[in-house]
């Protein structure tokens, strides 16, 4: 099976081929499941390689297929070939399964879409691009893909490009891994300069051999690092994936949670020996920021109201874990996260996805609330997904979870404490995310606080014209009174009697006028009195709509509308692949059980990828024990504040939320106003530079020469004679000075 | 009265003089083209008088390339005249000025 590895990335390549070329001719459904059959095929062969593989000796898990010589310039040799190892495979198996349940998943999300086969041919060309990085057997082939799902996270976020917003998250997201990328050509480039070779076998043997010397693997390390935090949005580069969520929702769930920001764990685990090699204080620094990273993303998550957005933070924060581990030394630790991670995340945000099909695009929580009766399927595995995230046994994420905290106190209690706290956040916003779109009150029939708004604007204008047709009707009155007394005056003895009667009649109506327009005043008087005396809807109604039954006739037909199209169930398939994802999210510790050495199965197979740099935990099964019950509980703390402050509302719930966490600590709009105000300045300044100095130079150069031509022209008329005056001074000139230099 | 080969380079400086002067203040191209002639011959009559007066060789050999060279020269030239002349009856040089800057 070894053989056929590069089928693994060819089939989605051949489908993404396909469907440039026919995908509007395929249309909607076939395109989707042209692009899912690709995938699929691919995670066939990769289990079949799997299988191959799975059963041999650790040295013999490792080989290098060289499919043909890609760059022959010089010294420098690439090949494009396939470095098939347990690591690589482990990342293949679930890029491909966790892909084609996405693909699948899709065809149900984007029904309808005019841009359906576009989506799938994004998607294939995606799979293709993050196979490539997982399998290149060297450096340049790695960051070909890893160029490649940049693009095409650019090109999926910003899928839905006629809005600007989404457009602008595409660029933010392009520009930002821009930084990271240059990390990594910096050490490409420099691992050629010291090696001769970005070949992955040539840079590892030579580095696990020692014979590289530390301040060259420091720099690799770091210069790696640095790519590897913008790709797996890590503090300061995680700018870019909340806003990524712009994207269609299996793009979140498959390229911004469990693929492609992934792959910076995977090279800082495939360059392990050049970690090793590195300064002791690199491992701190990947530890160090995976943790800050951790928990500064998981406090944003707990005041975010957008779903999407609450997963987008909490993706950043486990990512943190994994970079925790990688500076640990728990490469294991991380990979196992990683698998279990993007089962659970991209359950979960398939899940999501499912909840905002159902809510027709609405991502807002506020607007969910009791969503398990209208879809327990996605109600039922997005629990399984929440209990997995949250820690608790015997999920998938409690194992993966566990390990990383166990090496992290084996490196210093300091960052356990860190991890700690983190799981405590991430229990509880968890909780509260999942409190609030499948328990309590179905709040997506509740009128909007702008809509009850507009509803007493609308009132208040209506009184003050009540008050004003009054007004006028007086004025009216009160001139037919005049005219009938002027008709009084005027009247002669035999019509006084009826021109008096006419009086007292006119002077009836001006009392009922006046009396109307009092009462007219009085109401507006008590509408705005009522209007501002309403009581102000709070963004999160947890326990209704405070008092909006007086205005029921009044509010806009949305919200009647709401109330009767309420939330459906996915189609088919979209729920299966929540099934199948919510099985691996239950299933998926069996890989990595920590009670004995046969039970760590991922460790053992993952063994020839690690050149023994794996660090063995130094403490005692009962520390073990203890750190596992201490978790748990941890994890059980933050469902339980959650639960009483959402559920059971013993607890005010805007103490969490609150607006600096909600404004991501402003860390963004810091940055923003950095870059726009004095990063545009200096920008500008470097422009006015060029534009004055570099450009000002050339073109003085060539002012300077036309000028001087411009003398020099006039010696050039045209006339023959003058030149043949000009050879004839010439030769009398060049007479004179041979006779003064001969010496007779 | 002996005719010294000063007498030669007399009347071949004479001629080269001539011929410059002509060059100058003439404008009929047909003009300036025998002027130009007159000067290479005047240099031919010195060459040809040194050389005897030397015993050189050299002199005449050196007379054999001007006359190859300006036969060249001179169906070059006729041709660009007449090329001219067919263009624009009565032009002078002055008048073919449009390459002045």
């Amino acid at each position: 099976m070894l053989d056929l590895v590069w089928l693994i990335p060819a089939l989605p390549l051949a489908g993404f081929l396909v469907l440039t070329f026919c995908g509007r001719r395929l249309g909607e459904p076939w395109a989707g499941w042209l692009a899912t059959g690709a995938v699929a095929g691919s995670f066939l062969v990769t289990v079949g390689v799997f299988l191959d593989l799975v059963g041999r000796e650790a040295h013999d898990r490792r080989s290098v297929t060289t499919l043909f010589e890609w760059v022959p310039a010089g010294d420098l040799r690439v090949d494009v070939g396939f470095l098939v190892d347990p690591l690589s495979l482990t990342m293949c198996l679930f890029i491909t399964g966790v892909g084609a349940l996405i693909h699948l998943y899709s065809i149900g999300y984007m029904h309808g879409d005019g841009d359906f086969p576009r989506f799938f041919t994004y998607l294939n060309l995606f799979a293709f691009s993050m196979l490539m990085l997982v399998l290149g057997d060297n450096l340049l082939l790695t960051f070909l893909g890893w160029e490649g799902v940049g693009a095409c996270s650019y090109l999926l976020i910003s899928f839905w490009f006629t809005d600007e917003a989404n457009a602008t998250a595409g660029k933010k997201a392009f520009v930002t891994n821009r930084i990271g990328d240059w990390g990594f050509m910096v050490a490409i480039f420099l691992t050629f300069f010291t090696f001769g070779s970005v070949a992955y076998v040539d840079v590892l043997d030579t580095t696990a051999a020692g014979t590289v010397a530390q301040s060259t693997a420091t720099f690799v390390a770091v210069m790696l690092f640095v790519g590897a935090i913008g790709k797996s949005a890590q503090f300061p580069l995680y700018l870019w994936l909340p806003d990524a969520m712009a994207g269609p929702t299996p793009v979140s769930a498959l390229i911004h949670a469990a693929t492609m920001v992934t792959s910076g764990v995977y090279l800082l685990t495939r360059i392990n020996p050049v970690i090793a090699d590195a300064a002791d204080w690199v491992p701190t620094m990947i530890a160090w920021t995976g943790a800050g990273t951790a928990l500064f993303a998981a406090t944003i998550a707990v005041a975010q109201r957008d779903i999407k957005k609450v997963l987008a933070y909490s993706t950043v924060s486990q990512l943190g874990y994994m970079f925790l581990a990688v500076g640990c030394g728990a490469y294991v630790a991380a990979v196992f996260h990683m698998v279990t991670h993007a089962f659970f995340k991209a359950l979960l945000f398939l899940g999501s996805g499912s909840v905002i099909h159902g809510m027709d695009g609405d991502q807002d929580m506020a607007h969910y609330g009791g969503l398990r009766r209208f879809m327990p399927v996605t109600a039922g595995t997005f629990i399984i997904g929440w209990l997995a995230i949250a820690g608790v046994p015997p999920f998938a994420g409690f194992w993966s979870k566990d390990e990383i905290l166990a090496f992290a106190w084996n490196e210093s209690p300091l960052l356990w404490v860190v991890g700690l706290v983190t799981a405590v956040l991430t229990a509880f916003y968890m909780t509260r995310q999942v409190v609030l779109t499948f328990f309590g009150r179905c709040r997506f029939a509740d009128p909007r606080p702008d809509e009850v708004a507009a509803a007493w604007a609308a009132r208040l204008i209506r009184a003050d014209e009540a008050v004003g047709a009054a007004r006028i009707a007086v004025d009216d009155a009160e001139a037919a009174a005049e005219a009938c007394r002027g008709a009084v005056a005027a009247a002669d003895a035999e019509s006084v009697g009826d021109a008096e009667a006419a009086v007292v009649e006119a002077e009836g109506v001006l009392a009922v006028a006046v009396e109307a327009l009092a009462g007219a005043e009085d109401l507006a008087t008590d509408v705005r009195a009522a209007a501002d005396a309403r009581a102000e809807l709070p963004a999160l109604a947890l326990d209704g709509v405070p008092d909006v039954g007086a205005l029921a006739d009044e509010l806009p037909e949305t919200v009647a509308t709401r109330a009767a199209h309420h939330p459906h169930e996915s189609p088919w398939t979209m729920t299966i692949p929540l099934g199948v994802l919510a099985v691996l999210s239950v299933l998926g510790g069996l890989i990595q059980l920590p009670f004995s050495s046969t039970t760590k199965r991922l460790e053992h197979w993952l063994e020839p990828a690690l050149f023994h740099n794996e660090v063995h935990l130094s403490i005692g099964a009962g520390t073990l024990w203890v750190l596992a019950v201490v978790a748990v509980a941890a994890g059980g703390v933050g469902i339980a504040v959650a639960v009483a402050a959402y559920g059971r509302r013993r607890i005010d719930h805007t103490v969490f939320e609150r607006p600096i966490l909600a404004e991501a600590w402003r860390f963004d709009r810091t940055v923003s106003n950095l870059v726009g105000g004095p990063g545009r300045a200096g920008f500008e300044a470097t422009a006015a530079f060029d534009r004055r100095v570099v450009d000002g130079a050339v073109e003085g150069v060539a002012t300077l020469v036309r000028r001087e031509a411009g003398v020099l022209r006039r010696f050039h008329n045209g006339l023959v004679r003058t030149y043949a005056v000009g050879i004839g001074l010439g030769a009398v000139g060049l007479v004179i000075w041979f006779l003064s230099r001969s010496s007779f | 009265m002996v005719v010294t080969t000063s007498w030669y380079l007399a009347l071949g400086a004479v001629l080269f003089s001539l011929g410059a002067v002509g060059l100058l203040i003439r404008r009929n191209p047909l003009v300036m083209f025998m002027c130009v002639e007159l000067m290479l011959n005047a240099v031919n009559l010195t060459f040809v008088s040194l050389g005897a007066e030397l015993g050189d060789l050299g002199g005449q050999l050196s007379v054999f390339f001007v006359l190859v060279v300006a036969a060249a020269e001179v169906v070059v030239g006729l041709a660009v005249v007449v090329a001219i002349m067919r263009r624009r009856q009565g032009a002078t040089t002055d008048d073919l000025s449009v390459l002045g800057g």
